[in-house]
């Protein structure tokens, strides 16, 4: 037994050491940084030790915007873009032609490149001399004024930003949703047809218990995904996200250490662990949540 | 609710590339299952039981005839609206909901005024669940039940909702030796205790013949015969029907008739008077076995089996087309394991004729 578990303990030490090394490592030094006042990494040195920095990031207007648009994010694109995942896989698994063409079709966008699809989104939504894009085209057949999508207010560059976090990670919760689907025995389908179910009844009490596993593997991730959020915003916004009001907090982390306002470490530091306390906060509230109504065979 | 199947056929298109021809799982089955019986659905895999037991629910349509409950046509209703019960192989139970959901579950969903009052549905869970002996277990999730308890829940399911017709597929296959004894009894009583009509399948013949009322088996999608399981055993219409029913399985010779005698290798071991010259095949039960050191058919002794109160005595002869013969006999018998031969006369209600061709019984009066 015992030589059994020093065993087990030598098989894990590769990934026990990068982990630490490359994990453990830079977070317990992103938490100590966060409390050393004036951390200068090139002399090495600080001034104090203390709670400066919260106090700092949290009274900064640019952090608690990106606090404000994050959350916003979250809030709208992990619930929309689950259930609309959900919705399309149920139909891709309800029909037999052209499935596969389906299936590649909506997958395309999780190969795309997300620079490239920023373009892409800029070419819809962005409003120049010569156009106004093929968005207020639309909403001009509707008799609608046209709006600039990506310089103008900011509850419609929410909404373009939005729209794109939830088209850009659809595909992976279709693909992974599709084959949960798949891999619900058929068995159970006869018996409740063969019991008079109700299409609707059989989805509610009998697909999506079966599939609660997925889709909520699917929310945390997508969760944390949503609060780091950054390259997105970067895509359709460019890279001065403080100027467009558009920053997210990992985009505030990477200014305060990189950006132009940047070579504040303890402040990036700081804002950090508070976006990690953020996270964690939720996934454990999701998993409370989830205990009742996630079912594992 | 007597079932009544008319010339139904049920085919599918093959799947196998180049070839057009559907293949038929169901080939013109004509049927009438009396009110209120159990019927066994038999025959090896493959052989379409399955198949017309889901065309009985409506999970599948037939591609021609007609199915009637009582008097209604069913052939066009959809499964839902059918009002059977079925108990499937796997049980199905629904993992996530605990015993009492699983047997609420079919009474949730009848709507308007079929539908009962929530302590109406209680009750009625708990009887059929009182039924089948599991009113103990309501709070459980299938998952923390045995085999035998899961089963009982798939059958309270199927009955809580009084339904015309209850259909068990392979109901027995998932439980061990003792189990099934015990279960196979289980739905005998319910049957019984409930008068609704049922159709079960099986590929095990002990288990149909034990509790159905009448057998149906079936080859390839053909019905072979009809009948009460005795006298389906007693009188096979063919050789595979011989060859299905039975444990230990019936000993197959060829032989032929020679001069009104029924000729096994160079032994005459019945006389059969009328029948013409020609080669058959020749079944023999192994009850129907004589030890007789006068009798007629010799075989090379190889053995003897004691199985509890039985004994059978292995051995081995050049027509025989099992690998060894065995032959029943009673206790009180002796056996001189000593000798290199024995020899057994036969009782002719035992011994069975068929064509070599169509291996289709051929009758014979022996004196």
């Amino acid at each position: 037994m015992e030589k059994q578990s020093a065993k087990g303990w030598l098989y894990l030490l590769p990934a026990i050491l990068f982990l630490g090394v490359f994990m453990v490592y830079p977070l317990i030094d992103v938490f100590i940084y966060s409390f050393e006042e004036g951390y200068n990494s090139a002399s090495q040195t600080y001034y104090g030790v203390g709670l400066y920095n919260y106090s700092y990031v949290l009274r900064d207007p640019y952090f608690l915007q990106a606090l404000k648009n994050t959350f916003i994010l979250v809030i709208v694109t992990v619930p929309l873009s689950t259930g609309f995942a959900l919705l399309i896989s149920v139909a891709l698994s309800s029909i037999r032609t052209l499935r596969n063409l389906y299936q590649t079709i909506y997958f395309l966008p999780y190969v795309t490149n997300t620079l490239a699809v920023g373009l892409v989104f800029m070419i819809l939504f962005k409003k120049t001399p010569y156009t106004d894009g093929l968005a207020n085209l639309v909403i001009g057949w509707f008799g609608g004024e046209a709006i600039d999508f990506i310089d103008g207010p900011y509850w419609a560059k929410m909404f373009v930003l939005c729209v794109y976090t939830i088209w850009v990670v659809m595909p992976f919760k279709i693909l992974i949703l599709t084959s949960a689907l798949a891999s619900v025995d058929e068995v159970y389908y006869n018996a409740a047809r063969v019991d008079g179910t109700s299409k609707w009844r059989t989805f509610v009490r009998i697909t999506l218990p079966m599939i609660s596993p997925t889709v909520f593997y699917l929310i945390i991730t997508g969760f944390i995904g949503a609060f780091k959020a950054y390259s997105d915003a970067v895509a359709l916004f460019g890279t001065d996200l403080n100027a467009a009001g558009m920053n997210t907090i990992v985009g505030y982390v990477y200014d305060m250490l990189y950006g132009n306002s940047g070579g504040y470490p303890s402040y990036a530091s700081a804002a950090a662990i508070i976006l990690f306390a953020v996270v964690l906060t939720i996934t454990c509230i999701n998993l409370l949540i989830s205990r009742k109504h996630v079912h594992y065979s | 609710m007597k079932i009544v199947l008319q010339n139904v056929t049920k085919k599918f298109p093959s799947r196998s590339k180049g070839v057009r021809e559907d293949v038929v799982a169901v080939r013109d089955f004509s049927f009438e299952v009396p009110d209120g019986q159990l019927i066994g659905l038999l025959g090896p895999s493959g052989c379409g039981k399955s198949t017309t037991l889901n065309l009985l629910c409506g999970l599948q349509k037939p591609t021609s005839g007609r199915i009637f409950f009582g008097d209604d046509d069913v052939t066009a209703l959809p499964a839902e609206k059918r009002g059977v019960g079925f108990v499937f192989q796997s049980y199905a139970l629904y993992p996530h909901l605990t015993v009492l959901q699983n047997i609420l579950f079919p009474l949730e969903n009848l709507k308007g005024k079929d539908r009962l009052s929530k302590e109406a549905m209680r009750e009625k869970a708990y009887e059929a669940a009182r039924l089948v002996q599991i009113d103990e277990l309501m709070d459980r999730k299938p998952s923390e039940l045995s085999g035998g308890q899961q089963q009982r829940v798939a059958i309270a399911r199927a009955l809580v909702k009084r339904p015309r017709v209850l259909l068990l597929d392979e109901p027995l296959s998932n439980l061990d030796a003792r189990l099934r004894l015990q279960t196979r009894e289980e739905i005998r009583r319910i049957q019984r205790e409930t008068k609704i009509t049922t159709v079960f399948v099986t590929h095990d013949q002990e288990e149909a013949m034990s509790i159905s009322d009448m057998i149906v088996v079936m080859k390839s999608g053909v019905i072979q015969q009809i009948g009460k399981p005795q006298e389906v055993y007693d009188n096979p219409v063919n050789l595979f029907v011989a060859k299905f029913l039975g444990t230990p399985p019936i000993n197959v010779f060829s032989g032929r008739i020679d001069g009104g005698r029924l000729m096994i290798g160079g032994d005459a071991v019945l006389a059969v008077p009328g029948l013409d010259d020609q080669e058959v095949w020749v079944g023999v039960r192994p009850e129907g076995f004589v030890l007789d050191d006068n009798g007629p058919l010799c075989c090379n002794f190889s053995g003897v089996e004691v199985m509890g109160r039985d004994i059978s005595v292995v051995s081995t002869n050049a027509a025989c087309e099992n690998a060894a013969i065995r032959a029943i006999i009673s206790a009180e018998s002796r056996v001189d394991t000593q000798k290199k031969t024995v020899r057994f006369s036969l009782n002719p209600g035992k011994v069975f004729i068929f064509d070599r061709e169509t291996e289709a019984r051929i009758p014979f009066e022996s004196i």
